[in-house]
């Protein structure tokens, strides 16, 4: 296979990739990652560099789309980044001594708890349970809905989602991911936030986790732009046109579909990752 | 007081809607045309994944990227979109020291500042190397 089949296919699948993560709103990276590492064979930290690439990409290029509705939480997600970047700088450093093997098995892991995160049913309860912390940070916020009402809400268990989201950039920062999945559930299930905020505070975060674990990646040769550069523009375009279809499209049953597909992926992970055939 | 900083803090955010985009945009474009003078220049070669070997030095600092591109290096060309990319969420966090300046939000400055300081150590401080 020459180079230029190799580019064009890797084009295609990383363009599917970041379709169905726009349309699920799970992201490219955890389709990308198995894509490289299970059907191309492509060395699997290889496949992190260029994924944490498509990351970023899918990261800003949703921001521009939600920063025009008002409703991220930008204190929430400055004071949150503290722990991510700090959790990716580690997780990066980890990865670099890893046993592959290792990454993949961990790597499967997290993919079956994004597949059942990504299943539940996610309810837009708004509580008030004013903590001191959250008071002292002026974390609590609102938010407008489209008929001009303003709602108001409160963010509990400050500590509690703070630790969550180191781990969510350890996490990142290992396997290549925006890990959205861990930090839904530090924001949603921790936190108590409203999911409209959470999810654009989430996709502003991922972008700047992702940067971070990235310094790393670069300076040891982790990213080549041979490989980076088909996955960033499929994974942008795909994006772009999931934003697009969002509204049309079945969500519930993609969404079903979906977890499937990464539950497969996940089992594939684990069982190459302890077979040692990665 | 709270009605005030709400709509400072959406001009700001309307300013970074565009930055992003714009950021995107030129950085999509630039791996584009690194991508196809790729394909020209090494596109019936073999590609070589399997095992890992990591980049030449020329393709890890900033500098040996511009002087890559100034020698029409296909790879470095590349390899400077991707900078340009990973700079929008950077260049996001550092214009919110600006925005919370202006709100005279001294808390959230430092915050960001400490944010902006881990991501640089990151960058520059070569740790991994």
């Amino acid at each position: 296979m020459s180079i230029f089949v190799f580019t064009l296919i890797l084009l295609i699948g990383a363009f599917i990739a970041g379709l169905l993560g726009s349309l699920t709103g799970l992201g490219g990276g955890v389709v990308i990652i198995p894509m490289l590492t299970l059907i191309f064979h492509v060395d699997i930290r290889y496949a992190i560099g260029a994924s944490l690439i498509s990351v970023i990409a899918t990261s800003s290029g949703a921001a521009a789309a939600y920063v025009k509705e008002g409703i991220s939480n930008i204190r929430i997600g400055m004071f949150l980044e503290i722990a991510t970047t700090m959790g990716a700088v580690a997780g990066a450093l980890v990865a670099v001594y890893a046993p592959t093997q290792l990454i993949a098995v961990l790597f499967g892991i997290i993919l079956l708890i994004s597949a059942s995160v990504s299943l539940r049913k996610r309810q837009e309860k708004i509580i008030s349970r004013p903590g001191k912390v959250a008071a002292w940070l002026r974390l609590n916020s609102s938010y407008p809905t489209k008929d001009g009402k303003e709602i108001s809400y409160t963010v509990a268990y400050v500590p509690g989602g703070f630790l969550m989201m180191m781990v969510a950039g350890v996490i990142s920062g290992l396997l290549g991911i925006g890990s959205g999945a861990l930090k839904v559930i530090a924001m949603d299930n921790i936190m108590k936030l409203p999911f409209k905020v959470s999810t654009t505070t989430s996709n502003f975060m991922i972008g700047v986790t992702a940067a971070t674990s990235t310094g790393v990646y670069l300076s040891r040769g982790y990213s080549d732009p041979g490989l980076s550069m088909p996955i960033v523009l499929g994974v942008l375009g795909g994006a772009f046109v999931g934003s697009k279809v969002l509204v049309k499209a079945q969500t519930k049953s993609l969404r079903i579909l979906f977890a499937i597909v990464i539950t497969f992926l996940a089992i594939q992970m684990i069982y190459n990752g302890i077979s040692g055939t990665l | 007081m709270s009605e005030k900083r709400k709509i400072k803090d959406q001009d700001i955010e309307s300013i970074m809607g565009s930055l992003l985009r714009v950021g995107v945009l030129v950085s999509a474009g630039i791996v584009l045309i690194g991508g196809v003078l790729y394909i020209i220049q090494h596109g019936s070669a073999h590609p070589h994944y399997k095992t890992f070997r990591g980049e030449p030095s020329d393709l890890k600092g900033i500098k040996q990227i511009v002087t890559g591109v100034t020698e029409f290096h296909s790879r470095a060309v590349i390899q400077l979109g991707l900078l340009i990319l990973i700079a929008t969420p950077v260049a996001r966090v550092l214009f919110s020291v600006f925005g919370f300046l202006l709100e005279e939000d001294y808390l959230y400055v430092i915050i960001t500042l400490i944010v902006l300081a881990i991501i640089a150590f990151s960058l520059f401080s070569g740790i991994a190397g």
